[in-house]
């Protein structure tokens, strides 16, 4: 087991915020991804808006429902919707119906793999669908949590109550099961495959070393995770929940554990997103009371890009080449910032 | 606290063993006119008919919280499905969630309590159970789901009273009030209840524990001591107002009363130790507490292991500082409980 004792005090700040570019979206606000050139904020329903690198905003009406999680892997979004459809935006704002839940179940969660796989899931059963259009389910024990691609796309983990199953949709052969107590929610793997994290429905992560299923608990959070990134090309994994960055060390082949976490960026303000520079060992950090920062891993020091006294921030993403950050309240007052 | 509480959605809980017209009750909430959009949670999604724009269907998933207490469990799918029902915020007024007749109604409750998303968004309004009159009296005694609904309600609401005679219904309401008498009551035909009497009743927020005293007391306009402790088990009597009055052998309401005002020091310990022991058997708490040398009302409730409470307001000039506390639960050990709540009285 690993765990945290929060402490710590805010360095001096650098502020870019006049640098912002604010954008106003007119919509509530879930996630923001990017396809092509442009930032694309996920409205909370129906529409995504699709914002270029000059602030010009172009909405598109993507499902006619609630807008329960959306995903991208740069050249298409894919959005799970509670009028029981998913479909996929592309860069060019076509959309495309991708499956249609007969009864209008809720689509609560999609994942994408750049190679062309896209997974969903309908109360207890994962769907995959493999590039050339083959579709795959799995039912499993109780309602999916979450879903993930590993890196190379042929697997799928699928978060769920008292643990995680792991599903090669296009092998024969019983799934892989991860046993731990509790409600299992948003799933991830390490870059480097070696690692399974889940956030949990309680305030923690729980971890699986897959060469051998060893667990890996981590706690200490005062509030449920809900935004996980990886960083520092797979060697840290950075955490909402706190008070300031919780960042896991995952060098080395036992990961996190017997090892503390880095506390960077405290403020008097949970940390609500979380998104890690492609390239750098930068990351950004948007907290409950709207503000933004960024912060560089290794020692901590912080740039202010967007002052405090808004509601949370939920979006929160770099480009691909880690020229843009892109960060909205959920409000719909969003920002870029050119770095 | 009522200014944050009125932002949140109201949501209300309609329960009720198989067959006893849950769906019916559902069904004339939507139609009536009352310019409300619900968001209703169901059960068997898509097997019954409800006319409603916006419904979702759960799947009764029920976890237990890694936080040590044994009998913390919470509905999985109410925390998820409360989150996605957000997206469509404006969209609704309150949700109603429809339980399946064999479901418990506490992890429903619980999680209300103990999930912060849930709370910040959301607040329990009430648990309304419907009963059939014919049947309910049978089921009391061979499913203990049934005797847990009726327990737990705020509201219940007594159905297809044209199908029994004068005295069977009077004899199934007695059974009702030897379990929960504190739930207000409605008679019904085809679940025609007013839409008041089961909407935004107010039965979890703590401004509103307003006076605790048996129902059927106001009711009736009887102001005689209805407490159950010189009750023979498993026998019932006749008052001489004519209401029969029963034991249940396993569930009952315990009421404790004094006006000596209580040790805070005592009591808090007393309760929280209580709850921690007792609490898999205690469905529901509530209390209205004077407080030696506070000049504040003090207020509680709970679900099993779970308590909330906090200072109400001042106590008014002539209001007699009364401390009242009630207990619903299954086999409760009234005699520790009693002595328990006694050393907490200032002497």
């Amino acid at each position: 087991m690993s765990s945290f004792e929060p402490g710590g005090e805010a360095a001096s700040i650098v502020s870019v915020t006049d640098r912002v570019k604010p954008v106003a979206l007119g919509m509530a606000v879930s996630a923001v991804h990017y396809l092509g050139d442009r930032a694309v904020f996920v409205g909370t329903e129906e529409s995504v808006a699709f914002v270029d690198l000059e602030g010009a905003i172009s909405k598109v009406e993507a499902v006619g429902g609630g807008i329960l999680s959306a995903v991208s892997d740069g050249a298409r979004m894919v959005i799970g919707s509670d009028d029981g459809k998913v479909v996929a935006v592309d860069g060019k704002g076509e959309v495309a119906v991708l499956a249609t839940d007969p009864k209008r179940r809720w689509i609560d969660n999609v994942a994408v793999h750049g190679e062309g796989s896209v997974a969903w899931s309908v109360g207890k059963t994962a769907f995959v669908r493999s590039p050339k259009g083959e579709e795959k389910s799995l039912e499993v024990p109780s309602t999916v949590g979450g879903l993930a691609f590993a890196p190379k796309g042929l697997r799928l983990a699928i978060a769920h109550y008292n643990g995680a199953t792991l599903w090669f949709p296009n092998m024969a052969g019983t799934p892989e099961f991860l046993a731990w107590a509790g409600s299992h929610l948003a799933v991830s793997f390490s870059p480097d495959n070696k690692f399974l994290v889940t956030a949990m429905h309680e305030p923690a992560l729980h971890g699986w070393r897959l060469a051998d299923g060893k667990h890996m608990r981590m706690t200490g959070y005062p509030s449920r995770v809900k935004s996980m990134a990886w960083g520092g090309g797979g060697k840290f994994l950075a955490t909402s929940g706190a008070d300031m960055v919780i960042m896991w060390p995952f060098v080395g082949k036992d990961g996190p554990m017997g090892k503390e976490p880095a506390m960077l960026a405290p403020l008097q303000a949970k940390v609500t997103a979380v998104a890690c520079h492609p390239k750098q060992d930068i990351l950004a950090a948007g907290y409950e009371d709207g503000t933004v920062l960024m912060v560089r891993m290794h020692d901590g020091a912080e740039i202010l890009v967007r002052r405090n006294g808004t509601p949370p921030i939920v979006a929160l993403a770099w480009n691909a080449n880690g020229t843009w950050l892109a960060f909205s309240d959920e409000n719909g007052a969003a920002g870029l910032l050119k770095v | 606290m009522s200014d944050v509480t009125s932002q949140k959605v109201p949501v209300t809980v309609l329960t009720g063993y198989l067959g006893a017209g849950k769906t019916t009750l559902l069904n004339r909430i939507l139609s009536e006119d009352h310019g409300k959009k619900y968001a209703v949670i169901v059960n068997e999604f898509g097997e019954i008919g409800i006319d409603n724009d916006l419904i979702v269907g759960a799947d009764e998933e029920v976890f237990e919280m890694n936080n040590g207490c044994i009998c913390c469990t919470v509905r999985g799918d109410l925390v998820r499905i409360i989150d996605g029902l957000m997206r469509r915020k404006g969209k609704f007024d309150a949700i109603i969630v429809e339980t399946t007749g064999l479901a418990d109604p506490a992890p429903v409750a619980q999680t209300f309590f103990v999930d912060e998303d849930v709370q910040k968004n959301a607040r329990l309004d009430a648990v309304v159970t419907v009963a059939d009159a014919k049947w309910l009296a049978d089921r009391l005694k061979d499913a203990p789901e049934a005797k847990n609904q009726i327990a737990f309600a705020d509201v219940i609401v007594l159905n297809k009273t044209d199908l029994v005679s004068k005295p069977e219904l009077a004899e199934v309401e007695a059974r009702i009030r030897g379990i929960n008498p504190y739930a207000q009551l409605h008679r019904t035909e085809r679940c025609q209840v007013a839409i008041a009497d089961v909407l935004e009743r107010g039965a979890f927020d703590l401004d509103r524990i307003l006076e605790i005293e048996p129902d059927f007391l106001e009711v009736d306009d009887h102001d005689h001591d209805h407490h159950h402790h010189d009750h023979d088990h498993g026998h019932h009597h006749h008052h001489d107002h004519g209401l029969k009055h029963y034991h249940d052998e396993d569930m009952q309401s315990l009421s404790l009363r004094t006006d000596k005002p209580l040790d805070p020091t005592k009591f808090m310990p007393w309760l929280q130790q209580l709850v921690q022991t007792e609490g898999p058997k205690i469905l529901r708490s509530k209390g209205i507490l004077a407080f030696q040398d506070d000049e504040d009302r003090y207020v509680f409730q709970g679900v099993h292991m779970m308590l909330e409470g906090d200072h109400q307001r001042k106590w008014k000039e002539g209001e007699p500082r009364e401390s009242r506390v009630v207990f619903i639960g299954r086999e409760l050990p009234e005699a520790a409980i009693r002595e328990g709540f006694e050393r907490c009285i200032v002497t």
